[in-house]
């Protein structure tokens, strides 16, 4: 049963006609809205991963719950479809649980929470917000354990609940969820952050709707929808195929537990107005926590997103054109698991998304193809209690090489997400038993192409206390693939290297790991894939790189570049081998992953010197399904 | 005059404001407060020269010699479009071993939202990573070495960086901001082995945590660093052969005097030079006619500065940007839209949205109207089309404007929106004067000011066309337009306190120290502080202290500055500080928390005394404007043409009341009245717009 919304005043809104100027008035009033929902946030919260980092995401939306301005599309559809109470004036809701708002958030750790905006008891807006908390109990610290089999053991699960009511501060609830905190007071603070964000995008609303009137407010909100929609339409039919299938695939390594590579299918087609993105041949869930709820309505603001920025980039990105895409996600497979599957490892899966999108897209316009990139977030964890007992605990995201594009060569070291910003290591050195030693890029990480990919990063953490660390990646075993010609980037490893000496390689999902004082832990993570033919880089530019430590004399070799040794260009010879190297290479791939999977698990042990991992055992209920079919 | 006589009475003072297109200049008598200004072009392949022009223009209209000048206030965008044209210095860089590319990666940061990263370049760092050595050294986060300098490896990397054409150099070690010894050992060596190039280290410019923050800081200061100090050299030799013993002083961005020796080792703190004068002018002049909590809205041909004063303080913040370049230097708190007249509008095929900007026609080929060759249609030429910028008035001296071109070039954006040419344009004008608001919102609004407690003063080419709407959006009234919106900056230079500060980075917990330990620091701060002002010749007793302490929630990002006395301090300490704190959070973020409170960073400000200077006074007139009446035309507002009349600027007297909707001509600018409201003559020649029924009330 949906929520039942309660209004002292049932009088329907009147559409009004707007003059176009209007509208973008009111639709300039909510980007500033929301970009000080967001500069609140940032001021006043606590941990590291929402004040340095920013991964927190804010929404404004209309009475029907249509997001207007935001980055990853309403949060609200799910959540007012299965919330069996009353929406009232001064509620205040929030939830961590992805099973009960239909994966608006992913993971326990994102607290969302929605607040209904009234005017003159109508129901106007809403505002809404999660935030990624640093600790949501759990059997890890982070709350992000691996290889968790049930949602159960990933912490504290709160459906959406009244926070707050006739705009009271529900404290047993707060006091629930602190106690269920292994860092209560960095969660408390930025709860409170999250809350003073809503209440300023409710008194930016209402500004807005004193000042423009109601009617035109809301018609304004009705518009946008409208405009996306166009807009979307015309993106859709420009680069979708009708009637013919375009088929990607790609990956994640493993799942923690020794198993993998999980195979994520999508194959898209347009029927008339309308965008098909089926993902049915995708695997069956996981047994551990790398599994993905992907809500169908945020795969669609994705793709709009991503499509849009090439037409319009001042536009405002809304849910306006959800009717023209159509998701088709089978429950029981990787990106709909049935509950209660673990989900805090999502992660890779919500990064290589991005990647599945570049390689479906692109097939169509290999010219605005971008390459394989840094599609996920890599997590690294350390805690513990230090000599005066104090427990410390990080939580961080890492980044990697940007692919190449047809704009250009990827950045190194850079963030695929919005808004994301690294935390400098002054930082965790005054704060945390840490010192990072070494931090900078891996040269030749980034795929050659016309355009480079952007390098990975090379960062050292030595541990200055006994604690615990988790690391979560991907793409150990599967390449991050170039395109038209571009060559796939470096993948990423783990080594550390224990203070007697000692050196291991560590998985690249793990939990748990006891370190000493002295011990280094060298985190690597992948480059971007290549960009266009790398025999057609501007040998300048090689050589320029090489001076710049970004590529070495040997990456040099990708590019047909021959450098004399002080490093200057030895023309005549580049152009001679680049005339070899074309005629030996033959014809260039749309794709290029550095080989096939099973070409890949093959030379695994070679190559990474990891053992490879074992096709995924699933569970009963999926395996018998497959067998029927 | 003989000059023996001038030597004696050096008592005037001079300001200089070198913009893009003019060098303005405003010449104070400081024993009657008297003043005169000038107007000169500007010399942009050496400005030196039209700042010598405009000061024998000066003297030769005021009828002194130069040597009668014992001060220079000069404010310069020197260092600002070193930085836009890429012009600076070849950079070298030294930086911990495992820290080479700090620039490279920088905050990970791509602009845009999801999808930025398909569209978006990113610049190369301003020192290049070929010029970029690492040093084998290691401090800790307490300032301990970790491990010690090793020079042998240094002194080879150094003299290669020497080869290699190095301009500038730049020593930026990892936790230098904790312990600065490294750097300036390393800057002993450089000076050794490079000793004609500039050494600037980030202990000394930016001694804070971040260490990209700190390096990019440190960057930019020796990237400007030989053109600033070239400048500033030159100038300063040809001021001596011409006035004698002169004192040359330069605007900070942060509102502050510099001497020049301080400006040359730290050009950073130049980077807002400019817009600091106009907001300091905008400041002295409405406190004439006595505003004195304002927001400036200083609008040009390609973009808008917007900043807000509060009791005569213009509010700072611990950042400039300059472009996309962003440094940790403090700088007013002025922030820039990338709009102005010369913005382009533009319909977007697939959206059919109307866009003003960041695109601009610059002066070249500039708006239609101005017949340069412009053909897209700009914020000027809208203006055009609905009558705010009369035909028949000249623009900047001799600048004709073509209605039918802004006519022909709007109708594009008409033909795409389905609208009439006029409607087109005022949504022009609307889009633009939203974005305006934008920014005028991120310095009040946002900061938890109520802008309608504020007045606004426009200024700039544009500012006096677009103030009267900007005010009906912010409600902040009245409206002010000084009498010469153009030389606003000159008044700011001349006009500007001396001012000192010194700081320190203290990261403790209020629990971790006590009122007595903190006082003692903020006594030394001051003492250090003033002892600049005292050497500059102004006496303990003549300058005025202010504290700002940035204190935070424990576990907090930012701190918030917090200002407060010595006296204040003596008597409620960290209890009372914290109290302020707590009252400063909830206003600008609607709570306070009970979590422990910390102390970031102590400052101490001191000024010297306020400069003596008279405003003129216009006289007194009928109140009736008639006698400046030019001539009568037509103006779209809301929707509808209306009769208005133009005025001639300079023809007003003091008292005159002006009906909108009218339009005031003069000079440099041309002032837009909205029907509904009234502008007023003040004294001191300003006009004072308000809403009609709130003049009557």
């Amino acid at each position: 049963m949906p929520a039942r919304i309660v209004q002292t005043n049932e009088t329907p809104f009147e559409s009004v006609t707007l003059d176009p100027i209007t509208l973008d008035i009111v639709e300039n009033a909510l980007r500033n809205a929301r970009s000080e929902m967001d500069a609140v946030l940032f001021r006043t919260a606590m941990s590291p991963g929402i004040r340095e980092q920013h991964d927190a995401f804010p929404m404004i939306a209309n009475h029907r719950g249509q997001m207007v301005v935001g980055q990853f599309g309403s949060f609200l559809h799910g959540f007012m479809q299965n919330y069996e109470g009353t929406i009232e004036d001064g509620d205040v809701f929030i939830t961590n649980d992805p099973y009960a708002c239909n994966g608006a958030v992913s993971h326990l750790n994102d607290w969302l929470v929605m607040k209904p905006i009234y005017c003159g008891g109508r129901l106007l807006s809403w505002a809404a917000m999660f935030g990624h908390m640093s600790d949501n109990g759990g059997k890890v610290p982070g709350s992000l354990p691996t290889d968790a089999a049930q949602i159960f053991e990933e912490g504290l699960q709160v459906p959406p609940v009244k926070l707050l009511r006739n705009n009271e501060l529900n404290r047993d609830v707060v006091d629930i969820m602190m106690r269920n905190s292994r860092m209560p007071d960095w969660n408390r603070s930025d709860l409170n952050a999250l809350l003073a964000a809503l209440r300023l995008a409710e008194r930016r609303v209402l500004e807005i709707a004193e000042r423009f009137g109601i009617d035109t407010y809301v018609s304004a909100m009705d518009e946008m929808l409208e405009r996306n929609k166009r807009a979307m339409s015309a993106i859709i039919q420009m680069i979708i195929p009708e009637n013919k299938k375009v088929y990607f695939e790609d990956y994640i390594d493993d799942d923690g537990l020794g198993m993998g590579p999980y195979k994520i299918a999508c194959a898209m087609w347009r029927e008339g107005d309308k965008a098909i993105f089926d993902f049915s041949e995708s695997d069956p869930q996981s047994i551990s926590s790398v599994n993905f709820l992907l809500n169908e309505e945020m795969f669609k603001m994705f793709l709009g997103a991503f499509t849009i920025n090439l037409f319009d980039p001042q536009i405002l990105f809304n849910d306006g054109f959800y009717e023209l895409v159509e998701v088709r996600i089978r429950e029981g497979t990787i990106l709909k698991p049935k509950r209660p599957a673990a989900l805090s490892c999502r992660t890779h899966l919500l990064g290589r998304i991005f990647d599945i999108m570049s390689g479906l897209l692109g097939q169509s316009a290999p010219d605005a193809l971008c390459a394989a990139g840094f599609s996920d977030s890599p997590h690294f964890m350390y805690s513990g209690h230090d000599r005066e007992g104090e427990w410390y605990q990080l939580y961080q995201i890492g980044f990697g090489g940007i692919p190449g594009r047809p704009a250009g060569d990827g950045a190194d070291g850079h963030s695929l997400w919005p808004a994301f910003t690294n935390v400098p290591n002054e930082y965790l050195e005054a704060y945390f038993p840490l010192r990072i030693p070494i931090y900078e890029t891996i040269p030749d990480s980034g795929g050659a192409g016309l355009h480079r990919g952007g390098n990975g990063v090379h960062m050292v953490y030595e541990f200055l206390e006994a604690g615990q660390i988790s690391i979560h990646d991907d793409r150990w075993l599967t390449y991050p693939w170039g395109v038209n010609g571009g060559r796939p980037g470096l993948r990423s490893t783990k080594l550390l290297e224990r203070a007697d000496g000692s050196r291991e390689l560590m998985p690249s999902k793990c939990d748990r790991i006891q370190v000493e004082i002295g011990d280094r832990l060298h985190f690597n993570t992948w480059g971007g894939g290549g960009w266009g033919d790398p025999l057609q880089r501007d040998p300048e530019l090689v050589a320029q790189d090489l001076a710049r430590g970004l590529i070495t004399r040997e990456g040099a070799q990708a590019y047909g570049v021959v450098l004399n040794r002080a490093g200057t260009l030895d023309t005549a010879a580049t152009a001679h081998l680049r005339s070899e190297m074309a005629a030996k290479r033959g014809e260039i791939a749309l794709f290029d992953r550095g080989g096939s999977v099973e070409e890949l698990l093959e030379r695994c042990e070679t190559e990474t010197g990891m053992t490879p991992p074992q096709p995924p055992r699933f569970q009963s209920f999926m395996t018998t399904r497959k067998a029927a079919e | 005059m003989s000059s023996e006589s001038a030597i004696e009475e050096k008592v005037y003072r001079l300001g200089v404001d070198v913009g893009g297109t003019f060098t303005d200049l405003l010449l104070i008598d400081e024993s009657s407060g008297g003043s005169y200004s000038a107007k000169v072009p500007s010399t942009p392949e050496d400005s030196s020269v039209g700042v010598l022009n405009g000061i024998r223009k000066i003297c030769s209209s005021a009828g002194i010699d130069p040597r009668a000048i014992a001060q220079v206030m000069h404010g310069t965008t020197v260092a600002t479009n070193t930085v836009l044209t890429s012009s600076g210095a070849r950079v070298g860089l030294v930086t911990t071993k495992g820290y080479r590319q700090t620039l490279q990666i920088a905050r990970s940061y791509v602009p845009g939202g999801l999808g930025g990263w398909v569209i978006w370049n990113k610049r190369a760092p301003l020192a290049p990573l070929e010029l970029t050595v690492e040093v084998d050294e290691r401090v800790g986060a307490q300032g301990e070495i970790v491990v010690p300098l090793d020079e042998a490896d240094l002194l080879p990397k150094l003299e290669h960086l020497k080869a290699l054409g190095v301009e500038a150099l730049t020593i930026s070690l990892f936790n230098a901001y904790a312990n600065g010894a490294h750097e300036r050992r390393i800057r002993d060596l450089a000076e050794q082995v490079m000793p004609e190039t500039l050494v600037s280290i980030s202990s000394e410019v930016i001694p804070e945590m971040y260490e990209y923050e700190r390096t990019e800081t440190t960057v930019v200061n020796s990237y400007v660093r030989p053109v600033v100090q070239g400048y500033m050299e030159s100038l300063h030799d040809e001021l001596r052969a011409s006035m004698g013993d002169v004192s040359l002083h330069v605007l900070r961005s942060d509102g502050g005097l510099a001497s020049v020796d301080s400006a040359k080792a730290a050009p950073v703190t130049l980077l807002m030079s400019g817009p600091a004068g106009g907001v300091a002018g905008a400041r002295w002049i409405a406190e004439q006619a006595d505003y004195h909590n304002l927001l400036t809205f200083d609008m040009g041909g390609t973009s808008t500065d917007v900043a807000l004063i509060q009791d005569s303080v213009a509010q700072t913040r611990r950042e400039t940007r300059v472009a996309d370049v962003t440094v940790r230097a403090s700088s007013i708190d002025v922030r820039t839209v990338g709009a102005g007249g010369g913005s382009i509008a533009y319909v977007p095929e697939l959206t059919k949205a109307l866009r003003v900007g960041p695109q601009s026609a610059g002066a070249a080929p500039g708006p239609a109207a101005y017949c340069k060759g412009g053909e897209e249609p700009t914020v000027t030429d809208a203006n055009v089309v609905l009558g705010y910028l009369p035909a028949s008035a000249k623009l900047g001296g001799d600048m004709v404007i073509d209605r039918d071109k802004a006519e022909a070039a709007v109708a594009k954006v008409a033909k795409a929106l389905d609208l009439s040419v006029k409607a087109a344009a005022e949504g022009i004008v609307n889009i633009v004067n939203e974005n305006m608001f934008g920014a005028l919102r991120l310095v009040s609004v946002e900061q938890g000011h109520d802008p309608r407690d504020f007045a606004l003063v426009a200024f700039g080419g544009a500012g006096p066309l677009h103030a009267n709407a900007l005010g009906r959006l912010t409600g902040s009234w009245p409206v002010i337009i000084p009498p010469a919106p153009g030389v606003l900056c000159a008044y700011g230079d001349a006009t500007t306190r001396p001012r000192n500060e010194a700081s320190q980075t203290l990261v403790r917990r209020f629990d971790a120290t006590d009122d007595a330990s903190v006082l003692e620091i903020l006594e030394r701060l001051t003492a250090e502080a003033a002892k600049a002002l005292e050497e500059e010749g102004i006496a303990r007793a003549q300058q005025s202290v202010t504290l700002q302490i940035d204190v935070r929630y424990h576990g907090q990002g930012m701190g918030i500055p917090v200002d407060t006395t010595l006296e204040a301090f003596r008597e409620t300490g960290l209890e009372g500080l914290g109290a302020i704190f707590d009252r400063v959070h909830t206003q600008l973020f609607t709570f306070a928390l009970e979590a422990p409170k910390e102390l970031v960073t102590l400052r101490s400000i001191v000024q010297g005394p306020a400069p003596l200077m008279v405003a003129a006074k216009l006289d007194g007139g009928s109140g009736d404007p008639v006698d400046a009446v030019i001539e009568e035309t037509t103006v779209f507002v809301d929707g509808a043409d209306r009769k208005a009349m133009i005025y001639d600027r300079a023809r007003l007297r003091e008292g005159d009341e002006i009906q909108g909707p009218a339009v005031i001509a003069q000079m440099d600018t041309t002032t837009l009245i909205l029907p509904g409201y009234i502008a007023r003559v003040d004294p001191t020649a300003c006009l004072l717009i308000e809403p009609a029924d709130r003049v009557r009330s």
